[in-house]
């Protein structure tokens, strides 16, 4: 099967999670389209790392997975702590922090 | 002998210190303090001029090296004094008529509660003039003109409690302060020119100097001497310092202060030899100060400020002769110790007059004042003999002398200066004899005053009569003394070195006109205020003499050049400040607002729209990234 192929679907993976990340309103909702986009990524890395015949993009696939692991971690202890407080998941709620 | 110099000075120094930091135990005495202290300086100086007498004249010059006051490195200013026959004979004349001053005052401000204060500000002013004519370098001399200005001050204001006198003293200093200015540049001048301020090193090098720079230095020293000598243009605070207490006037007028200016001229006489220009300015200020001193005195009806012109139309005179260079130098020394003593008994004569006359100073309100007080009347009639040139007295020999030099500066130019010294005498003795008639004359014209108190005019007691009848007979003999066989000019010719003017007419043919116009003069003022009765009102007058009462228009033209000039630019420098500067400052801030007032909007706090921005960024940047790799 030709890699390319993986790229488009990689871009798609990204746009749909950007998408998301803009448009959706709810904290889970938006953390998961960022896991979307970060998974785009990697499968990106992965296709250019097989693409090119060395290994440098699975290594960075690694890194990421492990920084996304760390994010999803204090992520979701926000998204708790603000449902909390304020018993909505809204990002929209959250907008306190503007002069 | 020498160090006998600083003690001139320290006597009054000490006097005003005692007196001025005493305090009330010393109320008693004060005067007596005071007295004691002027007069010592005076027998002091007749000290060391008998020693200086029993000099040849080679040597009578003698100094006194006090201390190093600002000891630097290409800078040295000493605390020295020089008494030579020029600063002697303002010694003579400042101790001694200042002395009698002194005396008179006793009597004057008996009634006054704060005469210790009174007399403790006479004593600076002494001191502040000695040490004016004694310093041997310009920045002594003006520390002592500073001084001079600081006293002045002092007593003009001395009645501070009434407005027109505080007013009056802070115009002095005003005026004043300008004057100083131009001595202050003066010195700075020779110190970068010659390097020294000290009188011997300035004036032998000022041959080799540029006449350009002498022109310069001079006109800054006539400028000066113009504030302290209350000439043209800086004329206006003279009639004002009337404010002050009578003594106050007689000794401003005849002792200090006014002849500090003609001191300056003659003392830096080579600066002025070497620069022609300045010379001549000097002298038309001269003679442009000495029609208007007169012109003022004939419209003036309160007593003191007649003499206030009459003064500074005197100084005119000294002035136009110290302009004239060598031929004049002599004869400006010799009007102004004459003038000194007519002048100081004419001023006490008036004082009497006031003391008499409770306060009274407008003569319109006097009349027939010799039969109540005999020796006022006499002793000032003889100051007016003396101050319009009557043939014999002191003011006929020093006058007649200057109008001689005057012709003799020779040309166009010693016509012209010559006839206006002519003029200004025929209206000295116009304004003088309108006075002595006004006052002495005619019929009595003072009224009870509002609250029915009469004058009672009455002799004033010894202690003013004496110092009156000692000055008159300076006024009398002073003149005939100096001038009969040129003994003054041979006194002081070692110093100011003279040049013998040749008049183009004869020197008999000048001193006839002069006595000519002097009898028209007083011919005319016998015509209008001797055969007609004196108004009590003074009458509206011609177009002249309305300008003349308000001093020629000297305050008007003041206030309308310098105060609105000066109102209009302050006031176009602030609204340039606030349209130009401001609106540059305040624009450039608007403009930051409102710009950050726009940016602010996109600090929504909605994380959504951070992300947009975000995105849009990423994208730009990948797209530029790309755009960049194709070209």
């Amino acid at each position: 099967m030709n890699p390319v192929n993986y790229l488009y679907l990689a871009a798609l993976l990204f746009t749909i999670g950007a998408s998301g990340v803009l448009i959706r309103r709810n904290a889970i909702v938006v953390f998961m389209c960022i896991e979307l986009m970060l998974n785009a990524c990697n499968l990106a890395f992965v296709a250019f790392s097989r693409m090119h015949g060395n290994l440098d993009g699975q290594i960075i696939a690694f890194f990421t997975m492990v920084v996304a692991a760390a994010e999803v971690v204090v992520g979701l202890a926000i998204i708790v702590s603000l449902f909390r407080s304020r018993h909505s998941a809204s990002v929209d709620d959250a907008s306190l922090m503007k002069l | 002998m020498d160090n006998l110099i600083a003690l001139l000075v320290a006597a009054p120094l000490l006097g005003a210190a005692v007196l001025l930091c005493g305090g009330r135990r010393l109320d008693a005495v004060g005067h007596w303090i005071g007295t004691v202290l002027a007069s010592a300086s005076f027998v002091i100086g007749a000290i060391l001029f008998a020693d200086m007498l029993g000099k040849d004249e080679e040597h009578r010059a003698i100094g006194q090296h006090l201390f190093s006051w600002i000891p630097v490195e290409g800078f040295q200013a000493d605390v020295a004094f020089q008494l030579d026959q020029l600063s002697m004979t303002f010694v003579l004349l400042i101790t001694g008529v200042g002395s009698l001053i002194h005396v008179y005052s006793i009597g004057y401000m008996e009634h006054d509660e704060r005469r210790r204060r009174f007399f403790g500000y006479l004593n600076l002013f002494l001191a502040a003039m000695l040490l004016l004519v004694l310093a041997d370098n310009y920045l002594l001399l003006y520390v002592g003109w500073e001084g001079v200005g600081l006293a002045s001050y002092l007593l003009i204001g001395f009645w501070q409690h009434k407005p027109s006198a505080a007013t009056a003293a802070k115009k002095a200093f005003l005026v004043n302060r300008v004057g100083d200015m131009g001595l202050s540049i003066a010195i700075m001048l020779m110190f970068t020119t010659f390097g020294t301020f000290a009188f011997g090193p300035v004036l032998e090098a000022t041959g080799e100097t540029g006449e350009g720079k002498l022109t310069a230095i001079g006109l800054m020293l006539l400028l000066a001497a113009c504030g302290k000598s209350a000439q043209v243009p800086l004329q206006s605070w003279l009639g004002d310092a009337m404010e002050g207490p009578t003594p106050v006037s007689a000794l401003i007028h005849a002792a200090t202060m006014v002849t500090a200016g003609v001191y300056l001229i003659v003392r830096s006489g080579e600066i002025f030899n070497a620069a022609p220009d300045a010379q001549l300015v000097t002298t038309v200020v001269g003679a442009v100060t000495l029609l208007f001193g007169a012109i003022v005195g004939c419209a003036k009806d309160d007593i003191k400020k007649a003499l206030a012109g009459s003064t500074m139309s005197q100084i005119g005179y000294m002035i136009l002769a110290a302009g004239l260079g060598p031929i004049g130098y002599v004869f400006a020394i010799m009007h102004l110790v004459t003038h000194g003593f007519f002048k100081a008994g004419l001023f006490l004569g008036a004082g009497s007059v006031m003391h008499g006359m409770n306060d009274e100073v407008d003569m319109r309100k006097y009349g027939g004042l010799r039969k109540h007080m005999p020796v006022t009347f006499v002793t000032f009639g003889l100051g007016y003999l003396a101050i319009i040139g009557f043939p014999g007295l002191s003011g006929f020999f020093s006058k007649d002398k200057i109008i001689e030099a005057a012709f003799a500066k020779g040309g166009t130019e010693g016509w012209i200066l010559g006839s206006v010294a002519l003029l200004g005498a025929a209206i000295t003795a116009f304004y003088m004899t309108r006075v002595m008639l006004m006052t002495f004359f005619g019929e009595k014209r003072w009224q009870p005053d509002e609250k029915g108190n009469e004058p009672h005019p009455h002799e004033s007691p010894r202690s003013m009569t004496i110092p009156m009848i000692v000055l008159a007979f300076g006024s009398v003999f002073a003149g005939g003394f100096f001038g009969i066989g040129d003994r003054f000019l041979h006194w002081l010719e070692p110093v100011t070195e003279h040049a013998h003017g040749h008049p183009p007419i004869g020197a008999t043919a000048i001193t006839l006109s002069t006595v000519t116009v002097m009898i028209v003069g007083v011919g005319l003022a016998y015509l209008q205020y001797g055969r007609r009765p004196v108004p009590v009102v003074a009458p509206r007058g011609s177009l002249l003499t309305r300008a003349a009462r308000r001093d020629l228009l000297q305050d008007d033209f003041n206030h309308v050049v310098l105060v609105r000039g000066g109102e209009h630019l302050t006031r176009s420098l602030v609204y340039v400040d606030h349209t130009l500067v401001d609106g540059v400052v305040n624009g450039t801030a608007a403009s930051m607002g409102g710009l950050s007032g726009r940016l602010r909007k996109l600090q929504n706090g909605y994380a959504r729209s951070y992300a947009v921005s975000m995105f849009g960024g990423a994208a730009i940047l990948i797209a530029a990234t790309l755009l960049m790799r194709a070209v």
